[in-house]
């Protein structure tokens, strides 16, 4: 029935699961935002709770380790990883951005290119302009 | 049973107490509070309004006045011992009847005002307690050691000793990278039949971020941080289960803490997943 083992074997795995066992990590990750809000006399700014929980969330460590194992769950568990989402989002961006400007540059670089081979007398061969303004575009990446 | 509490000094901020609350009960019988100190290391009492009842104790404003607690907050051996004794108290009452936690602290001018909120309260706590009733939180942690991300297979030694030593050398650290990452694959892969076994059991579930290190203190490389809400009769076939887990592959421990008062399942904003039985939250493979 229902009245059965809360008080029963505490961490059979574990048996050290008493009190004086129960780890911090496992205390405060289940203390510091969890439990029902109301609201008390004196303001307590959750805020502060909160910013106390993402800190000790950031400390949060082997998260690529476990994206090697393909353990990535938490991905589409909003209340865990918009954070990270958000930075994967940003890199995903960041990458497309990057192949994007770098696409255009191959493209502007081959017209000028064209552009050169068709115009300039064969005289005027490799060595200073072409050579000069691909190098420009390598760092430089403003266009437009 | 009288306790007279909340005795306002005027003007003085951190003059006077409060009432910290740690969580509610439904029909607890207020003896099991004898002898348990909460925050402060003052005794808790059972403040009763109809079937519910508050469990609280008196602290001191200087403590856990605001201007107290924002810098109190910041120091993790006062949140240890805050967090501690707090769960303490909810632990203490929810083996003996459903409890439900109140956020760590909320805090009341005194008894009355208590008595007040779970009146005004009462429809959300009983919400609460209906969900949780019979039922207990399980953490299940899964660690990888070392030996778990060892090479089954004998690498292959290169060939001749020759001028084809570089390319035999690439070769070789080829293999050894897809090997590894072949056996991260196997644990993950192993992780989440655990959790698909485990979660059969299961009113609902919840995933905790991997735990740091540094707090944790634990050597393995963590896998997989899992909370389970259980209804208390299947609560020995999931503890069979998870130790079987724990026996089945090297260097891999399946370590279970609990019971816990249901903390993971209160107040999250799908809390009423558990009401529609048997649903963990998808998990990769859970997919339709």
């Amino acid at each position: 029935m229902s009245e059965m083992p809360y008080t029963g074997a505490r961490g059979p795995i574990r048996p050290a699961g008493e009190r004086t066992g129960t780890s911090l990590a496992d205390l405060l990750e289940r203390i510091l935002d969890k439990g029902i809000v109301i609201v008390g006399d004196i303001r307590v700014n959750l805020l502060d709770i909160e910013l106390l929980t993402v800190k000790l969330r950031l400390l949060v460590a082997s998260v690529d380790r476990a994206k090697e194992m393909g353990i990535d769950w938490w991905e589409h568990d909003p209340s865990l990883s918009s954070r990270a989402r958000a930075e994967v989002e940003a890199a995903e961006q960041r990458d497309r951005l990057e192949h994007d400007r770098l696409a255009e540059e191959n493209r502007l670089l081959r017209e000028r290119l064209a552009a050169l081979e068709a115009a300039a007398p064969p005289a005027r061969q490799v060595g200073d302009r072409p050579a000069g303004s691909s190098g420009e575009a390598g760092h430089g990446g403003q266009e437009g | 049973m009288n306790h007279h509490t909340g005795r306002h000094e005027p003007g003085g901020v951190q003059q006077g107490t409060a009432v910290y609350l740690y969580g509610v009960a439904r029909g607890l019988d207020p003896g099991v509070l004898g002898g348990v100190t909460g925050v402060s290391s003052a005794a808790v009492r059972a403040v009763p309004a109809g079937d519910l009842t508050a469990l609280v104790s008196t602290v001191e404003l200087a403590d856990f006045g605001e201007d107290a607690l924002r810098d109190h907050l910041e120091d993790l051996d006062w949140l240890e011992a805050t967090a501690r004794a707090h769960h303490e108290v909810v632990d203490r009452a929810a083996q003996a009847a459903p409890t439900a936690p109140v956020r760590i602290a909320t805090l009341y001018r005194d008894d009355g005002r208590v008595r007040q909120v779970l009146q005004e309260q009462h429809a959300q706590f009983t919400r609460v307690l209906d969900l949780i009733s019979g039922r207990a939180e399980w953490g299940v942690k899964i660690y990888a050691h070392s030996e778990a991300f060892e090479t089954c297979e004998p690498e292959p030694r290169p060939r001749t000793a020759g001028g084809r030593t570089g390319t035999a050398y690439l070769r070789r650290r080829q293999a050894e990278r897809r090997s590894r990452q072949d056996a991260s694959r196997r644990v993950g892969d192993y992780a989440q039949s655990v959790h698909e076994r485990l979660i059969q059991y299961a009113r609902a579930s919840r995933r905790h971020p991997p735990q740091d290190q540094r707090l944790s203190g634990h050597a393995g490389v963590p896998v997989l941080n899992m909370a389970y809400l259980l209804d208390d009769e299947h609560t020995k076939e999931f503890l069979d289960t998870a130790r079987r887990a724990d026996a089945e592959l090297t260097g891999v421990d399946v370590e279970v803490t609990g019971p816990w008062p249901p903390y993971s399942f209160i107040d999250t904003t799908d809390t009423a997943a558990g009401d529609r039985g048997g649903g963990g939250r998808p998990g990769r493979g859970e997919a339709p």
